[in-house]
């Protein structure tokens, strides 16, 4: 026991959590605002109106009329609006109707044929808010009550419907609310908190700390000792993620208690994407942090790393609300790789096999940059 | 029997860009020896010490501790040798018995001996205050309880006592100066002092731009300088103290 006391990685590991537990900012920052913006997006979220908005049809083809067939009630609706019938590369189908509004701006529609399944998973992604079914003669819209933008989809939807010129009465149309866990925004938002939270713990706890000791000489004082360097980097970093597990687990905590939240998927293999996801963040700030003293210029490397995934690797809103051709850019940062994992566990019910490459991936990301980062690393 | 160097240092050079920091400086350290090296800001004392501590490389020429080079040895070095920087801040939130432990801890070392540093640089009372919370003497001596530690062969002090106040600058004299009575430990200090080089210090190296003005004891100095300088101005008998040396080998203070 006294070996273990006195040995330097033990030290370095308390020393380290000592400075971050001492100091008041950080349950702040890493525990009470995450919480707070959970709170106050999950309660009162409104966001702006969507210029594209799309909606899922459910049950038989709907969007091609078979000859054969009667014709249904969605059918009508879109070969009386015109939509414009769309292939995907993939052989989807999909119409696109775009209605034109001066007041409020236009609203570009795209209806996609799909199964019930594809519609839930798309729907906990944030792809879409609103599906649409017609059985007996009725069209039925299932959306989350609680979610705004949904709401104001099949408002939105709905006033169309309202047009003298289309046959459809309201006693075809039928409002079911969706209770399919994890459809709900904030299922949606507190998965992207957490991985957020771990970006941000990471670069400021890593890269500025080692910033900090820099411009302090202490960094430089310590190696003038026998300190095996890996102990110094080692102890940081495993502070850093024991800290964001705390944290992490206080949010869901917050989350469970207050929205009712679930862990649909595998618990072992959020466990093993969150480290690798933690790794993943703690040797890209080993290496934004190698080589500068100067605070002012962390700082700024720091949101420049941070500040473009934070808006658009959809932690708040989907990214699929960006062009299409910036997405698989997207899709290839950490933090949107992180998210999308930790989301597909919590609402989709995913397990090892679907996060075992990100979590490779991830796993590579921090190697590579942490030994990059070590081989350029100053120490004085 | 001459006694061996504990550090050679041989027409070592070294240069940052364009500024020639130091320029072929020669200087042997023995044992037990408390050696000053005293001149103005820009003289090159922290780069010599540098040098000597390891951190920087000289361009040219060679730094030998106990004969041996630093290629090689760094490890055994790093156990040998305390330091004190010029302004290193510990961690704030550390209170002053962890920091020890915790450079303690560098040299496989227990509690037991962060006590009796503790002791020695007479911090007892701040056992559990934060380092952000002690004065400027306070954390000097804590630097100087850190780089003792280890109980070094040498010890490198880079102006231990720049800012301080007349009271806490004593202190830390005390300290150096119990510590030169009880152990064999071979002292290089930085200082823009004269006081501190004359209170402390057996041999004082007095350097500007880079090089060697003059060494020598406290005697050594105030006593030969007149004949060096009787030829080039008139005689005005020789200097009363460092700073009258220094003035008369390069016309300004060393403040300056």
């Amino acid at each position: 026991m006294n070996k273990l006391k006195n040995s330097q990685l033990w030290q370095l590991i308390l020393a380290n959590a000592r400075e971050l537990l001492r100091e008041p900012a950080v349950l702040f920052w890493g525990i009470v605002f995450p919480i707070l913006m959970s709170l106050g997006l999950g309660v009162a979220f409104t966001k702006k109106k969507d210029v594209t908005v799309t909606i899922a049809v459910i049950g038989r083809n709907h969007l091609v009329h078979a000859p054969s067939d009667s014709i249904s009630l969605i059918q009508t609706f879109l070969l009386r609006n015109k939509a414009e019938l769309r292939v995907g590369k993939d052989g989807s189908l999909s119409r696109e109707l775009t209605v034109p509004d001066e007041k409020l701006g236009g609203t570009r529609y795209i209806f996609r044929d799909m199964s019930w399944k594809k519609a839930m998973v798309m729907l906990k992604r944030g792809n879409l808010n609103l599906v649409m079914d017609e059985s007996n003669a009725k069209i039925q819209y299932q959306f989350d009550p609680m979610n705004p933008d949904a709401q104001l989809t099949y408002l939105k939807f709905s006033k169309l419907m309202k047009d003298p010129d289309l046959i459809i009465k309201s006693s075809e149309t039928e409002i079911r609310p969706l209770d399919v866990t994890g459809t709900r925004y904030i299922d949606f938002l507190v998965p992207g908190l957490i991985c957020m939270g771990v970006m941000m713990s990471c670069m400021w706890g890593v890269s500025y700390d080692i910033i900090e000791k820099r411009s302090k000489k202490l960094l430089r004082r310590m190696i003038a000792t026998p300190m095996k360097r890996s102990n110094f980097l080692v102890a940081l970093i495993t502070v850093r993620i024991a800290m964001n597990f705390v944290e992490s687990g206080l949010l869901f905590l917050f989350a469970w208690l207050v929205f009712h939240i679930t862990i649909q998927g595998s618990v072992p293999a959020l466990i093993l994407f969150f480290i690798s996801g933690n790794i993943a963040f703690a040797g890209i700030a080993v290496f934004l942090s190698c080589n500068t003293a100067k605070t002012e210029i962390g700082n700024g490397l720091i949101n420049l790393v941070s500040m473009p995934m934070m808006v658009l690797s959809g932690i708040f809103f989907s990214y699929h609300n960006f062009p299409g051709w910036s997405i698989p850019v997207i899709q290839k940062f950490p933090l949107t790789m992180m998210a999308d994992g930790v989301r597909s566990i919590f609402i989709e019910g995913a397990g090892f096999g679907e996060i075992m490459l990100p979590t490779l991936i991830m796993l590579v990301i921090g190697v590579v940059f942490f030994t990059a980062g070590l081989k350029l690393f100053k120490w004085h | 029997m001459k006694l061996e160097a504990i550090i050679q240092v041989k027409n070592v050079h070294k240069s940052f860009k364009s500024v020639h920091a130091v320029r072929g400086i020669d200087l042997e350290i023995l044992p037990s020896q408390f050696i000053a090296l005293l001149g103005p800001n820009g003289a090159g004392k922290t780069t010599l010490v540098e040098m000597i501590e390891g951190i920087q490389k000289p361009d040219k020429g060679e730094i030998l501790i106990s004969g041996k080079p630093w290629k090689g040895n760094e490890k055994e070095f790093r156990r040998i040798i305390g330091l004190s920087l010029q302004e290193t801040r510990f961690i704030d939130k550390l209170r002053l018995f962890e920091t020890l432990r915790l450079f303690a801890s560098f040299f496989g070392l227990g509690a037991e001996r962060c006590e009796e540093v503790m002791n020695l640089v007479g911090l007892e009372e701040k056992r559990q205050a934060y380092v952000v919370n002690l004065s400027g003497g306070q954390r000097q001596r804590l630097a100087l309880g850190v780089a003792l530690l280890n109980k070094p062969r040498i010890l490198l002090l880079d102006e231990p006592t720049t800012g301080l106040d007349p009271q806490a600058r004593r202190e830390v004299w005390m300290i150096l100066k119990k510590l030169k009575d009880a152990s064999a430990t071979s002292l290089i200090l930085t200082t823009h002092y004269m006081e501190e080089a004359e209170q402390l210090c057996d041999y004082i190296v007095i350097m500007d731009h880079g090089t060697i003005l003059k060494e020598g004891t406290l005697r050594d100095l105030l006593g030969k300088s007149s004949a060096d300088i009787e030829e080039k101005q008139e005689y005005k008998g020789p200097p009363r103290n460092l700073d009258e040396l220094f003035i008369e080998l390069t016309g300004r203070h060393l403040n300056e």
